[in-house]
């Protein structure tokens, strides 16, 4: 190999040949969030063109969804959004219950926002959290997964696991709140308030993160909406479009919060859009903490849709045979097609569930939020540098097991 | 919510359209195929209906149908107006192994929606610019959410290491452990109408519940059987596998 010249002259050196490079990225790779694999096509630095491949965490979730009854859907819903699961919970709730025609008692539809929007805060914690470190700031990773910490232990002593729960049940819920459940959410939501005070005192004057952020990764408003982008990604860019605002399900409609939206679709409008969604969620909880009432029941009483209490299950006929054909044949809905959606962390979720009488779904269609934001990205990485690939599919909070189900 | 939507639509489309529907406040329209990309062009660019924004596509398979002469697989496109507040699904039907047309050049989500819907379902879209496997790999051999593909069906196209001192096993074939699926696909397609479980059999209508004394009258036709095969002394040892059973 020749040494390299060194006396060229800006002219001369402008001259010299250039081809476009191609570069894998992924699918095993540190900065990657999920298992994902990028093929990019790089003139120097600079992105010429990506191709976004994903699908190596697919694990046929509708396939598998066509095998059981609808109850036993819950555990693989867990683990579409492995950061949030309890939104996966209510949203498929939600859809089995628009399904049935039902609605669950007020108790038990206030303790699922509450949950929902712990496991929302969650969720943008994580993202966030995450995608500072991989600029470089850990500090504010460690502090804000602190606080995640502390949501995940209400979550344990309220369903009994960390993660994936599986603690929505149509109708209802596996188990009413502890006793302690109020005090407890109660106590770490000022902590909650300190530490987003904290982690954005290092953050939001830093220069090499307002570098890497703003400006980065931008979407338009049409485009974003002709992608079908939706949640956080979608209010970056100034559209006001919240389920819980816009089409109000659950009890959102009595509660009072903001959406907040950015006005560039930049990386750094994502991350303070998802900042504010905290503070908003925490706003919610208060309200919900408020007027949740503290007895009444937490299930719709129909013995068939909900299971039996056991003790009952021991004790009489109607009970055991009730708890049989439940377990054995599951809840029949009646004959149809719904489409309920939801806001979860990444945004819009929606079930559309296909009915043929039966005690087995015959199609579950889940839209995936990441799907559509994944898709999104490819627009956003072009023209950019190589480098940017890490904060802007940081802040698309692509989660693998929701885009590839 | 929308039947202004669906008016407009009717109005539009005229004889296109074959069904209407508002189960549980879902408004939906089923058109005809050939009128697929006007429905969806008309939606966007229509001032009163909007519908800026790109929902979702995707695909239901019903196999039965097509005994009956209809086509096999159902499109539905949900769309969203985020000014207006209304939504809407819009449903067509494509016959296995026919094009659909693409709606990629009207809303570019539809891109990677086509795509799985190409991936999982096999139906393929005309035009669409970028027509591959999505989800799965390029060598994948069928399409998995089609009734008649075989929810356990493992497809090894990487081999298995023949080494001798690797612990890594195969996974249990078809054959093997407990069935996974609660409905049998293959054979329901078939006119058998074998179930795994005899309450999805109950529950469909294609086993009959027996009533007590029926089944007692079974059984005691199955003990005389029984008891008669083993009194037969020449075929004594060929009781042994119906203990088995």
């Amino acid at each position: 190999m020749e040494p390299i010249d060194e006396i060229l002259t800006e002219a001369e050196a402008l001259e010299l040949p250039t081809e476009p490079m191609r570069l894998n990225m992924g699918p095993s790779h540190p900065a990657m969030h999920g298992t994902i694999r990028m093929v990019l096509d790089l003139d120097g630095e600079t992105i010429l063109n990506v191709d976004v491949q994903p699908g190596y965490l697919h694990r046929g979730f509708e396939k598998s969804c066509e095998r059981g009854t609808y109850v036993q859907v819950y555990p693989y819903a867990d683990r579409l959004n492995y950061v949030s699961p309890m939104l996966n919970n209510v949203g498929f709730s939600l859809a089995c219950e628009k399904l049935l025609g039902i609605e669950v008692p007020e108790r038990c539809a206030y303790y699922r926002v509450i949950l929902g929007e712990l496991s929302r805060i969650c969720d943008h914690f994580t993202c966030n959290g995450a995608s500072a470190m991989e600029l470089g700031a850990f500090t504010p990773f460690l502090w804000l997964l602190k606080v995640r910490d502390w949501i995940w232990d209400i979550l344990e002593k309220e369903t009994g696991a960390r993660m994936t729960h599986s603690f929505g049940r149509i109708g209802g819920m596996a188990a009413p709140p502890t006793p302690g459940f109020k005090e407890d959410v109660r106590a770490i939501l000022p902590e909650i308030r300190k530490v987003i005070g904290e982690a954005e005192g290092l953050l939001l004057k830093n220069r090499i993160f307002l570098d890497r952020t703003q400006g980065i990764g931008k979407i338009s408003q049409e485009r974003a909406l002709a992608l079908g982008v939706t949640g956080p990604m979608l209010r970056s860019t100034g559209v006001a479009y919240d389920v819980r605002k816009d089409h109000p399900y659950s009890l959102y409609d009595r509660f009072d919060f903001d959406v907040p939206v950015g006005t560039d679709g930049d990386n750094w409008d994502r991350f303070m859009v998802r900042m504010e969604e905290i503070r908003q969620s925490m706003r919610i909880i208060e309200q919900a903490l408020e007027q949740m009432p503290d007895e009444g029941p937490i299930n719709v009483d129909d013995p068939r849709i909900m299971l039996p209490e056991k003790r009952e299950v021991y004790d009489t006929i109607e009970a055991t045979i009730a708890h049989f054909k439940l377990v054995m044949e599951g809840m029949k809905p009646p004959k149809g097609r719904v489409y309920s959606f939801t806001e979860a962390g990444n945004g819009e979720l929606g079930f559309y569930i296909v009915s043929d009488g039966s005690g087995t779904p015959y199609r579950v269609r889940v839209r995936p939020p990441c799907w559509y934001n994944l898709q999104a990205s490819r627009e956003m990485l072009i023209g950019d540098m190589i480098a940017d690939i890490v904060p802007t599919f940081g802040s698309v909070n692509m989660i693998g097991g929701e885009c590839d189900r | 919510m929308s039947q202004k939507v669906v008016a407009k639509l009717e109005k539009e489309l005229g004889d296109a359209i074959l069904a209407k529907d508002d189960f549980r406040g879902d408004d939906e329209v089923t058109v005809d195929l050939k009128s697929w990309v006007k429905a969806a062009q008309f939606l966007k660019e229509d001032p009163d209906c909007a519908m800026d924004m790109f929902g979702d596509l995707t695909a239901v398979d019903w196999p039965e149908r097509e005994a009956e002469g209809e086509a096999r697989f159902d499109l539905v496109l949900y769309l969203r107006s985020v000014e207006k507040k209304h939504r809407i699904f819009v449903r067509t039907r494509v016959a296995d192994g026919k094009e659909a047309p693409t709606l990629s050049e009207v809303w570019p989500g539809a891109n990677w929606a086509e795509r799985e819907v190409y991936d999982m379902f096999g139906i393929e879209f005309k035009d669409h610019p970028d027509m591959r496997r999505i989800l799965m790999y390029e060598e994948f051999e069928g399409w998995p959410l089609r009734k008649d593909y075989p929810i356990d069906k493992a497809q090894p196209l990487v081999e298995y290491r023949d080494a001798d001192d690797t612990l890594k096993l195969p996974p249990f074939g078809i054959e093997e452990g407990q069935p996974f699926g609660r409905i049998d696909w293959e054979g329901r397609l078939e006119g058998i109408g074998e179930q795994v479980s005899p309450s999805i059999g109950l529950q469909t209508g294609e086993r009959r519940a027996l009533s007590d004394s029926e089944i007692a009258e079974e059984q005691s036709a199955e003990l005389d059987k029984r008891t008669a095969e083993s009194h037969k002394p020449e075929e004594a040892g060929a009781s042994a596998p119906s203990e088995g059973e």
